[in-house]
């Protein structure tokens, strides 16, 4: 069994991302259509929101991406910032667009299923802060990587955000609850679920949440695997320069 | 074939709307950097293969 | 140690505009709000622990970037990082030099100010306390948004983006300190929280601030 570490390598990182990619956005693409279609066309109204409850399926999930993907970036910040492996650097940079345009969905259709339930567009109710928090952070950390020309500073410094940044943002989350208790319902997804929500919404809500992990999964790989092109050849035209 | 959305086809629609094309929108940016970054890599590497 | 904050202060004091030029924006900035917001004293008691917290936030962070960005420039700070000093430290006096030039003169003029917006006559003693322990987290973070920013070029408008999300937390309990404090509610919970804010800000940031120079200064 091969380390997990060997993936460190770029040449080995490419040939298995290039293997698995083609899986993971297949896969991705089969949750996605199966979990929305059964979702949009096949699942009751909810006796108290209506057809709103539909809005779920792309609500939660994105919602739980958008956090997993933050989290990820940490991850690979914390690898960068121990082990020094340069993909782990650019997995973070390739994850942070793509978990900001799930905060995006999030916060979207958030506004459109508060519009009819709460009757209003936007409510400063903490979840729906925290997530426009999340969204600014996700903002400054794209900024800070395209204000850098080192690569290596640049893989550096976002890595010290992120850390710091998770801190801030936990500590936010709880201070906007301290803030104003809001009228966001609690969690959807909880060990107890029978209270919660019924079997009819739970499994096409189980199917479209493994759609969006593949998918965030396929997208990292794609574009990890872009970046590694971007850095070669960025350091073949400085090459070319210096002869 | 459609369902009954009632009163609320405009949010649950929009919500579906707004979505899929923030998901395609990624996608497709994705996409149209890695198509680009590869051919300039290409160009580059030929170009290196030709000197030496 | 102390050497770099005596010239940190000396610096500040002789080439003006530290001490001035922020107290000049917290003074202006509530000016403008009645201006927008209309005269009625009662909106305006209403929101002046906002205001206040918000003005005094904004005034920290305008001179955020000149607290590393001139001795990046003339290479005092490569001199600094090759002497025995660590660069946490650096970074720790650079923060309580920045808070007592921008952080300490406004808490000071906080009450006049809280004034001017009619602020109710409970508010005054809770907004200096929330002020003197919440500015200190404002001058850490910001050391640390400016750490990581020095090597931009016209870092000023990403200084901002970076920092202004990790100000949520200290701005939240600040101003709700105030407000409660301003209302007779109990006020005493937000501000602990604010000095652990504070307190954690000074722990962590000063050592994430330096990390961040090495990796400039490399």
């Amino acid at each position: 069994m091969a380390s997990f570490w060997e993936y460190a390598n770029p040449r080995k990182f490419m040939a298995t991302s290039a293997f698995l990619l083609p899986w993971t956005a297949g896969i991705a693409g089969l949750c996605l259509v199966t979990g929305l279609v059964w979702g949009f066309f096949f699942t009751p109204d909810d006796f108290r929101q209506g057809s709103t409850v539909k809005i779920i399926y792309v609500h939660v999930p994105s919602a739980i991406m958008a956090v997993n993907a933050w989290l990820m970036m940490l991850v690979a910040s914390l690898i960068w910032v121990i082990r020094r492996h340069h993909v782990s650097a650019l997995a973070a940079k390739a994850a942070a667009p793509v978990g900001m345009v799930f905060t995006v969905i999030a916060l979207a259709t958030g506004a459109l299923w508060g519009q009819p339930m709460w009757g209003t567009w936007w409510e400063w109710d903490p979840r729906l802060t925290s997530f426009l928090i999340l969204f600014l952070f996700y903002l400054g950390y794209m900024a800070l990587w395209e204000a850098i020309d080192n690569p290596d500073s640049a893989a550096d410094l976002t890595a010290v955000l992120c850390l710091v940044g998770s801190v801030f943002a936990i500590i936010s989350r709880y201070a906007l609850v301290f803030w104003n208790q809001g009228l966001h319902q609690g969690a959807t997804l909880s060990l107890d679920r029978e209270q919660n929500i019924a079997n009819v919404f739970w499994y096409p809500l189980v199917i479209t949440l493994a759609g969006f992990g593949f998918l965030f999964l396929a997208l990292v790989l794609y574009r990890t695997q872009t970046e590694i092109r971007a850095r070669r050849l960025k350091a073949l035209i400085a090459q070319e320069r210096m002869a | 074939m459609m369902p009954d959305l009632g009163t609320y086809a405009v949010p649950v629609l929009s919500s579906y709307g707004v979505s899929l094309i923030l998901l395609f929108a990624v996608i497709a940016a994705s996409i149209w950097k890695a198509r680009r970054i590869r051919a300039r890599l290409e160009q580059v590497e030929s170009r290196r293969d030709r000197t030496t | 140690m102390i050497g770099l904050l005596k010239r940190d202060l000396t610096l500040a004091i002789r080439a003006g505009g530290g001490f001035g030029l922020s107290l000049a924006f917290f003074l202006i900035f509530t000016t403008l709000v009645p201006f927008g917001v209309g005269p009625q004293t009662a909106i305006l008691s209403d929101i002046a622990p906002g205001i206040l917290w918000l003005g005094a936030l904004l005034a920290c962070l305008l001179s955020l970037d000149r607290i590393f960005q001139l001795d990046w420039e003339d290479g005092t700070l490569d001199l600094i990082a090759t002497s025995p000093v660590p660069l946490e430290g650096l970074a720790a006096m650079k923060a309580l030099a920045h808070w007592i030039t921008t952080g300490l003169p406004l808490v000071l003029v906080s009450p006049v100010l809280g004034l001017l917006l009619n602020l109710p006559g409970p508010g005054y003693l809770w907004l200096m306390a929330s002020l003197v322990l919440g500015t200190p987290a404002l001058s850490a973070i910001g050391a640390f948004g400016a750490a990581l920013t020095v090597g931009v070029k016209r870092g000023g408008l990403l200084l901002s983006l970076l920092v202004l999300p990790l100000y949520v937390p200290t701005l939240i309990f600040g101003a709700l300190t105030v407000a409660r404090g301003a209302t007779g509610q109990d006020a005493l919970t937000p501000l602990i929280l604010v000095g652990g804010i504070t307190l954690g800000s000074l722990a962590i940031l000063p050592f994430a601030a330096a990390s961040a120079l090495r990796v400039n200064l490399r």
